[in-house]
């Protein structure tokens, strides 16, 4: 084994379902006022050209803000690494360039693009999730998990 | 208004994403990792957070515009190419090593900013290095009359 195996965590359905409602909330709001698309690597991207920066700034403000709020109410959401830190470089640039590469991340391929069947987004969601099975397969599973 | 629509937004997705657990790099490699310790966590928010915006889609379609700009973005639906694919490997290489990625990784920030800096910056550079390279390639072919 390669990396260590994370600690375990529980199955959470009513949480995922009310909080990824929310997140679809907050990515149809951005749609039905803004008519933009809420991906997060293309927002962020977009911050070192001009054009349309006061919404993505604004955007990103609003995520750092719900963190911001939660810090000060002392709310503390579970935040476990598992493997040496220096690996979240590497992984970072990764992520980085490839969400670049594809024209999407999490957000804007696997939810957004998802929910309006785009094939494009299917076609990225199946790679990046197919790839990160066989990441954590080879990295922490085989000889750790079984 | 579209500013504070934006912000409005973002806040939501992000209070989504830290309700959910998926601020947890440690959640999101257990759905990774299927076996006797599989957490289908993160497949309920994605479908919960796909479902409700096919709802937004859905409704955007009966307007003309949005409400607050003067059009609805032109969004691709074809064209999967090795540009695509490639990209999505190198995505879920990275995040399938540490279990981080943008959306988390920004929800994360202000929680904990030691080590998720450590992955946002890098970040931040692949995706701003690949935007610059593709300006400065278009820039050069304009230069010499070819058109990208």
């Amino acid at each position: 084994m390669l990396l260590p195996v994370p600690p375990a965590t529980s199955f959470t359905p009513v949480f995922s379902l009310f909080g990824g409602a929310l997140i679809g909330l907050g990515a149809a709001t951005l749609w039905i006022g803004n008519g933009r698309v809420a991906g997060v690597s293309g927002v962020l991207g977009g911050l070192i050209e001009p054009k349309e920066r006061d919404w993505k700034l604004a955007f990103v403000a609003g995520m750092l803000l719900t963190g911001l709020i939660a810090r000060v109410l002392g709310i503390d959401p579970s935040f476990q690494l598992s493997g040496p830190r220096l690996l979240l470089v590497p992984a970072g640039l990764l992520v980085g360039l490839g969400a670049a590469l594809a024209g999407g991340c999490g957000s804007g391929h696997g939810i957004c693009g998802l929910s309006r069947l785009s094939p494009r987004s299917i076609a990225a969601t199946a790679t990046f999730m197919g790839v990160a099975f066989v990441a954590v397969f080879i990295t922490r599973v085989i000889g750790g998990m079984f | 208004m579209r500013v504070l629509i934006a912000l409005i937004a973002g806040a939501l997705f992000s209070a989504g994403l830290l309700i959910s657990g998926m601020g947890d790099p440690a959640k999101l490699l257990n759905f990774l990792s299927v076996g006797p310790r599989w957490d289908p966590s993160v497949a309920v928010v994605m479908s919960a957070g796909a479902a409700v915006m096919a709802l937004g889609f859905l409704t955007a379609r009966s307007l003309r515009k949005p409400l607050f700009t003067d059009a609805f973005a032109v969004l691709p639906r074809h064209g999967i190419n090795l540009r695509l694919v490639g990209g999505a490997a190198m995505f879920g290489l990275g995040w399938g090593l540490m279990g981080l990625c943008p959306g988390p990784a920004v929800a994360d920030l202000v929680l904990h900013p030691g080590p998720v800096g450590l992955f946002i910056v890098p970040m931040i550079i692949g995706i701003w290095g690949y935007r610059l390279f593709n300006k400065s390639k278009s820039a050069a072919a304009a230069r010499v009359g070819v058109s990208v």
